[in-house]
This record gives structure tokens, sequence and C-alpha cells, in this order.
């Protein structure tokens, strides 16, 4: 596997300008651990994050998400490995970042005892800016919570709160944003609308990067790091991942699904299978095309009745498990 | 500096909003000095006590109405027998008597020796102590009103005087002890658990990741409670003044000034508290039993520092609110100034400078 | 929008109904919080408990636990009336939440022992079914470090066990897989499809709509109200959708308020 960032890590003298100006965020070797080095956040964390683009960062909770993005906006210092935003290095030019990014961190983070408009103004006065300065960029979204500009924060509903947080995060303009698992807790309706929101604003050129435990929010990304354990498992664009996946995915079902179930688990043709709504999704050991028959068969040697199984493309879930349970990359392409 | 001012403002908000907060600022310092001023007080007034008079003769009356006529005493005259009056006292009925001997007014003019018995109850040490300095006191002043002017007393005795409180007013030492208290609970416990309230809420990591220099949301936290701290020190010094009647004998711009050094102090260690803690509930825990109990211990106005052994007389020289409780009852109190109490404000100054020092090395800007 | 009714149900007389409901409402103030809400749960069976933020599911779950007075209505669980049975419904059920479940102080075993002997299970009974339960999640060697070391997903699995531990009729998971990663929340429907079969009712709430299809039944509450109750086959062809994401969408944008 080629490593990108080895001649930035050989090199420690590399100027901040040194950093392409088009990479806003760069992430070389990170690495953290907690307690006193037990329990390992991040190994080896490597990703870049280009312009104007959307980059989701997508992975379950314990993952090391929250941690990859303190180290990017400079709260936490990485324990190996290096970092750029906006091409300043994230331990000696942590001034110059905390004045270009924007950062919504994973739990409501306002003053519950102040109002709307008291949080705004506070924090575009924190920034350095007032309201009024960038209101375009905010006006779609603030609009929808202006109604209740005078109700204290903590008295605001999860999707309006969500909002305002939005609103406190690009007052000043950022160049780049981060967003740490703001959909998480969310009803499908607010979520919906939040990525609606995040489309909006990379039309206006922000870099976003944004993590979720929500797996289906992955296609909503320009492109997406799988993340667990501390590990990235794998980045590329959604489609390029779920395009990659190795070998032929099958969903079965049937009118017994837990019996359906536990007999393909115990068959010994079956690599996985997983439950997927309704479905199944199964992968064969030794596939030659004709996976469809063959589970069909078996489900009907087992008895099975309204038995269906069809051939599907995969998921970012699909890829998600297939990667997070093997040991071994099976995405030979590409590194 | 516009950033400072919004931040500034921003903490109002918070404490005017908060009920709790409220109380404590100014429900608190009300209910102390009332509390101190009026039921805990030490002051003993209208003690039962019993005198018999066995002698009967002029000055054991005359005696008898000077302890009446006193604020102190409520006298009942009672010709009780020794063994009546022992058993009294095992009945707890009564807390002291004054026997006066037969013959005491011949012993009195003539032998020019005269005994008085007081008995007290010594299981409350407290109320014995008090009536036998209130009763001296009486016939000191008995003895020197029966004597001619010109005739020159032969008899030298110690003179028993309540000093710098002639009234007797107890609520005096409780307004140095209570000022400590609370200006501790403001500048300690407040500002702390304000200061861990933003990391609690997260809202600290977006603080830190702005322009805003992270060493200024220490300095914007502790302006508001320092503000606040200045308004409860004028609030309980017109308690003290017009509600407990509480001269204020000395400089009011020395005290100002000693208090103002104190919040200092205290607002030092709030901040040092809230460096260490990433929760409110331990900011709190650690100010009360760090703090607020050694205030209340070691100070010396609940309980007599001398009276304490020598270690914890030690430790009292660590509670910064020893040394204020200290300059301030000089100069409140006894109306001594800068040169008396220059003392106490050179440590309160040390104690600072080392806190603030502590402090801000040790402020993270970043998190962990 | 009519509400969906499965008219396979039994008639509301059925006695040995896992949960029955009523006409429950709950209000405070003026705010309905539940607004009459009717359904049976048959014993073993899977019942999604969908909704907004807002929209109640906490409110009514608390009433059917036995932790809140109803406003007005009828409701039994495991056939005890939630009025006056209430200390009876919390023997008979089992309770789990994202949020609190276990002691992250107190190892597995020391867990498993204090919640077996808050629900009065002998000492004997305790001892042997925490051997079965720590072999049966492969936790043997984690038996003795404490819990909060333990990765969430085991956690959850664990927590799960352990409100199972006194063989409930019922379990109320409250968003059980919230942030767990994808293999580890198969798993615990795993767990929860074990359960079912050796019937165990379950009440589940979920934030993620794939897990929605793994339930027998589903309802969608939108403002305090049943929106939609049925499986989720009959769902999703009543809707015209292509998955239960799109029906909750539909039914759940409609709503008037959203939680304070």
């Amino acid at each position: 596997m080629v490593k990108p960032y080895s001649m930035k890590k050989n090199n420690l003298h590399t100027p901040p300008d040194a950093v392409p100006a088009d990479t806003p965020i760069i992430a070389a070797h990170l690495s953290k651990s907690y307690n006193k080095g037990t329990v390992a956040a991040l190994s080896d964390v490597s990703l870049e994050v280009k312009k104007g683009e959307l980059f989701g960062l997508i992975g379950p909770d314990g993952a090391g998400k929250t941690t990859l993005f303190r180290i990017l906006t400079t709260l936490l210092l990485a324990d190996e490995g290096q970092a750029w935003v906006s091409g300043y290095d994230v331990v000696k030019n942590f001034k110059q970042i905390r004045r270009t990014v924007g950062y919504m961190p994973g739990k409501f983070s306002l003053y519950q005892d102040l109002t709307v408009q008291e949080n705004l103004t506070f924090f575009a006065t924190l920034f350095g800016t007032s309201v009024e300065t960038h209101y375009e960029l905010i006006k779609d979204i603030y609009d929808q919570i202006k109604p209740f500009s005078d109700r204290r924060a903590g008295k605001l509903s999860g999707g309006m709160k969500q909002k305002l947080a939005l609103c406190c995060a690009l007052i000043h303009k950022p160049a780049v944003l981060f967003l740490d698992e703001p959909t998480t807790g969310v009803d499908v309706v607010s979520r919906r609308e939040f990525w609606e929101m995040l489309q909006q604003l990379k039309q206006q050129g922000i870099t976003i990067l944004v993590s979720t435990p929500y797996m289906e929010e992955a296609v909503r990304c320009d492109r997406i790091a799988l993340i667990q354990n501390g590990r990235i498992l794998h980045v590329d664009t959604p489609s390029r991942i779920t395009g990659a996946f190795p070998v032929n995915l099958y969903a079965a079902k049937a009118a017994s699904i837990y019996t359906l179930l536990k007999d393909l688990r115990s068959w010994n043709q079956v690599e996985s299978c997983y439950a997927f709504g309704e479905w199944l999704h199964v992968t064969l050991r030794q596939d030659t095309g004709n996976g469809q028959a063959l589970i069909r068969e078996y489900a009907a040697s087992r008895a099975h009745a309204q038995v269906v199984v069809q051939t599907i493309a995969p998921t970012i879930e699909d890829s998600f498990i297939r990667l997070a349970t093997s040991n071994t990359l099976p995405y030979g392409s590409g590194h | 500096m516009k950033q400072l001012f919004v931040f500034i403002r921003k903490e109002f908000y918070h404490v005017f909003r908060d009920r709790r907060t409220l109380l404590i600022l100014f429900g608190l310092p009300l209910v102390q000095i009332l509390l101190f001023g009026y039921a805990l007080t030490s002051e003993v007034k209208n003690i039962d006590l019993v005198v018999t008079n066995v002698s009967n003769d002029v000055l054991g009356q005359r005696l008898t109405n000077q302890l009446r006529s006193s604020a102190f005493f409520n006298v009942q005259e009672q010709p009780l027998s020794p063994t009546q009056i022992e058993s009294a006292f095992k009945k707890g009925q009564i807390k002291a008597a004054l026997i006066i001997p037969a013959g005491f007014s011949a012993d009195f003019t003539k032998a020019r020796h005269a005994t008085l018995q007081l008995l007290t109850d010594g299981s409350e040490p407290n109320i014995s102590k008090t009536v036998l300095q209130y009763v001296n006191a009486i016939v000191q002043d008995f003895q020197r009103a029966q004597q001619p002017v010109t005739s020159i007393s032969p008899v030298i005795t110690p003179e028993v005087r309540l000093l710098y409180n002639e009234e007797g007013n107890g609520s005096i030492n409780y307004v140095p002890g209570v000022l400590a208290l609370i200006l501790m609970i403001v500048c300690t416990a407040l500002t702390s658990v304000a200061v861990v309230r933003e990391k609690e809420t997260g809202t600290m990591e977006i603080l830190l990741v702005s322009p805003f220099k992270p060493v200024m949301v220490l300095v914007a936290k502790a302006i508001p409670f320092l503000i606040l701290s200045l308004a409860n020190f004028a609030f309980i010094l017109l308690l003290a003044v017009y509600l407990l009647q509480v001269p204020i004998a000395g400089s009011l711009l020395l005290l100002f000034i000693i208090t103002l050094l104190f919040i200092a102090t205290s607002l030092s260690f709030g901040l040092l508290i809230s460096n260490a803690t990433n929760s409110q509930q331990v900011a709190l825990l650690i100010s009360m039993m760090g703090l607020m109990l050694p205030t209340i211990i070691f100070t010396g106005f609940i309980f007599p520092l001398e009276n304490m052994p020598l270690p914890f007389r030690w430790i009292s020289n660590l509670v910064p609110a020893k040394w204020y409780y200290a300059a301030v009852r000089s100069v409140m109190l006894k109306g001594l100034g800068l040169a008396d109490v220059w003392k106490e404000m050179s440590v309160l100054c040390g104690m600072t400078i080392v806190l603030l020092s502590i402090t801000v090395k040790r402020f993270k800007i970043r998190l962990a | 929008m009519d509400p969906v009714i499965n008219h396979q149900l039994p008639s509301p007389a059925t006695a040995d109904a896992a949960i029955e409901c009523r006409e429950l409402s709950k209000k405070f103030g003026d705010f309905m919080a539940v607004d009459r809400i009717s359904f049976h749960v048959q014993p073993g069976e899977i019942f999604g408990f969908l909704g907004a933020n807002g929209a109640g599911k906490t409110t009514a779950m608390r009433m059917l636990c036995g932790l809140s007075y109803p406003s007005s209505g009828h409701a039994t669980v495991a056939g005890f009336d939630v009025y006056r049975e209430q200390e009876k419904i919390k023997q008979h059920i089992g309770y789990m939440s994202q949020k609190f479940s276990l002691y992250d102080d107190l190892t597995p075993l020391e867990n498993i022992r204090f919640f077996g002997g808050v629900y009065g299970v002998a000492e004997r009974v305790i001892k042997e079914r925490s051997r079965e339960l720590v072999q049966s999640l492969g936790l043997e060697k984690e038996a003795n470090k404490l819990v909060g070391a333990l990765p969430l997903g085991w956690k959850q699995k664990l927590a799960f066990a352990v409100a199972l531990f006194h063989r409930p009729r019922i379990v109320f998971l409250d968003e059980p897989t919230g942030g767990v990663d994808p293999v580890t929340r198969r798993q615990f429907w795993d767990m929860i499809y074990e359960a079912a079969e050796k019937g165990v009712t379950i009440f589940v709430t979920t934030h993620y709509m794939d897990e929605a299809e793994y339930c027998d039944r589903v309802t969608i509450m939108v403002d305090g109200k049943i929106e939609a109750l049925d499986t989720p086959v009959h769902l999703k062809h009543r809707f015209h959708c292509d998955n239960m994401d799109e029906v909750f969408y539909r039914l759940a944008r409609t709503a008037q308020r959203s939680d304070a």
C-alpha cells in the first residue's frame, strides 16, 4: 500500500504554505490513545478533504470520530502524525485555524438559558463579526427559527436546536465546517432537512466534514471515510465503495425470516448473512453466478414458504460490514 | 474588547436567569446575617439568676437591686438552703445562683473584706463564663459606688471589662465571619461552577475553537463575580450597620481594599478549582469541603482558635479567610489602621499571586 | 389521513394479550402528550413503536411500564392494570434504554447479581443463570472487568440479557441500538428474535428505520396519536413506499409539534 503522506512525515520542516491550498483538511497518520495508551482511539488515520467537498465520516459510536474532529479543530493533540486545516498546522498554527473554522460539537452546545437571538449575537461577537455581516449565508436556515428568536434555546425542539447550532457555527462564514454527529438522536424528518441544508451550504463553497453513525446518510456525501475502532476502513465516493463490493450480493426472504436467517447461517455455503430490513443479505463462499438458484433450492429443502431471492446492489452498510468483519481489505483495487 | 464585554454580559444573563444562583447571592447573606445576628448569638441576656440573700441587710439588698437593674439578669430572690440550691442545679432548674452570706454589710464596711459565692452550671461553660464576667463587673461597679470618693481602696482588684464591644453586642463578631463566608461562596464556588458548566455543556469546545483568547475566558468569568461580590460586600455591610447596629469603627476605604484583596484570593481559588475539574458537582464539592468548611472551622469566628491544638492552628494559617477575618475585625471593630493589618494583607497578596500563577500556568488551551 | 388499523387483530376482550391499550391518554395541563391511543400486542410479538421526537413515545412507554398514571383510558400490561397494579407490572416486565442500563463501575457479574436481586430472583438461580449468560455472550474473559471498559455493543447486549434475566413476559427497549455498529446491531436483533421465539413480547423504539422492518408490527405516532399500525409490508403497500423510511417520512412530516 502506498503511503501518500510519508514524505511530509519525514520532512518535519515543511512550511505550512507547502500544503496544497485546494485541500483544506489533511490528516496524516494520526494516532491517539487515552488512559496512558490503554485505549486506542485513533490508529494511523490519514485522509484528505478537497475544497468545497461534503465529506462524511461514517462509523459507529466509539469509532474515533469525535477524537479526529477534536484533533482537527485544535482541541486535542495527537500522539503521532500531523494534520493541516486550511493549510495551517493544527499544533503550531492553532490560532489561525480557530479563526477560520466553524465547529458544531456532538452534543447540543449552546447556552440553554440564552434566547435564540442572544446565542447568535454572542457567537457572532466572539468570532469578531456581527450577525448582519454574513447574514446571507445563514438566512435560509435562520428564517426557519426566526419566529422563536426570543425563546430560550433550551425550550426549542431538537430540530430547531440543531438549526440554531448550525447558524452559530456559520455566523463568521468559516472556510471549513466541522459537524460532529449533527443528526444523532434526531428523527428522520429533521435529519432529511438537515442534509438538505448541508447541500445548500456546499453550493456556497464551504468545505464540510460531517460525521454520522447512520450508514444510509453516506450517500448524501461527495466522499466518505468508513471508520471503526480508530481505523479508517476505506475512503472513496459512496458509489465507488459500493461498486467495489467484491462478490455477488443476494437478498432473500421467506415467510419466517428468523428461521431462514438461522438456516442460512448454518449452511456451509454461506459466507455471510445479515438482516437488512425485511430482507436477508447473503454472500456465498464459492459463487459461480448461480447463487440465486442455490439459495432458493436450499430454502426449499428447508421447507420455507414464500421464498424470494434476488441479486441486489450493495448498500454502504453492506460494504461497511464486509470491511469491518474481514481482516484483510477485500477491495484490492485502488491501493 | 467588545468580545469581552459581550462575554461578561452573557455571564450576567446566566446569573440573573438562574433562581438558585440569585438565591445564593442575595438570600444567603440575609439569612446568615439574621441567623448569626439573632438566633445563634453567643451573647447572653436575661439569664435566670437566683439570689439567696442570707444577710438580708442594706448592702446585700442594694447589690441585689443593682443586679436586677442590669439587662443581663433576670433576678429571682429565693431564700434557699445550700442543699436546696444543689438539688435545683442538679435538676437543671437554675443555671446560676449568687449567695450573699450573713453579715455581708458588716464585713464590707468594717473588715473591708467581704465574700460572695457565685454558683454556675459548669456543664454550660459559655454561660458560666459570661455570668462570671457580668457578675464580676457589676460587683466592681457596686464596690466603687459604695466607697466614698476620698477613701483609698486598699484592695487592688483585677478588673474584668468587655473590650471593644461594651454593649455586649454579640452579632458584631459574626459580621466579618459572614463576610468571609459569603465572599468565599460567590467567588470560589459560583465562579468555579460557572467555568465548569461550560465544560459540561460542551460550549467550552466552541469557545476554544474561536478566536477568543482562552485565558480571556477566565477573565470574563472572574469579572462578573468580582462585581457581584462587591455588591454583596455592600449589601452585608448595610445589613450589619442598619439591621444589627454594628458600627464600622475604622476606615471604610481600608476595609474595601482588604475585601478586594480577599476577593482576588477567592477568585483565584475558584479558577484553580475549575481548571482541575470537569463536573459542576465536583467543583462544588471541592469548594464546599475544601474551602467553606475550613472557613467556618479555622477562622475563629465560631470556634475560638486559641483553644485549638497546635497543628490545627498551623493549618488555620493556610486558610485565606482566617487572615481576612482577622483584618476585618481589626479595621471594622477595633478601628485599627493600615499599620496593624499590613501583615494580613501581605499574606492575602502572596496567596493570590501563588494561586493565580498556578492557574494561568495550568490553564489548558485545549481539551484534556 | 385515516389511521391504518390491522383488522386481523384479536378482539379487545382478549385476556391473554401482552399489552392492551384502549383510548389511553396523558395530559400535561392543556397539552395532550398522548391522545387516545389504542392497540394490542400479542405474546411473543415484536412490536415497533416509532414516532418523531416529541410525538409522545416516551410518555406512552412510561405509562405502560407503570412509571406514571394515565389521565384517562384503559391499559393492561401482562394482564395487570396500569392504574392499580403498577408494582405487579414492574415485576413482570424488563426495561432497557440506551441512556441508562448498567452501572459502569460494576463488573458484568455484579450488575447481573444486583438486578437479579432487585427483581427478587433467588440467589441460587442468579448464580446458575449468570454463568449461562456469561457463557452465551462469550463474556468469560470480561466477567470481572468493569462494564465501563466494555465496547458499547457488548454493553448493550449485556444490558438486554440483564433486562431478560428475571424472565419477564414483556421487555421494553428504548432505542437499544443507538450508535451501535452495524454488525453488533444485527447481533442484538438476533437476540431479540431469539427472545421473541421463546415467547417474550418485545416492545421497541428505534431511530433506525431498517430496524422497523424487523418488527412484526409497527405503530407510528404523530402528535400524540397513532397514525398507523400494521405490519411493515402492509404499511409500505398502503403508502406506496419502498421502505419504512419513506413511510415514516410521509407520516411524520405532517407533525405539528416537536419535543421541548
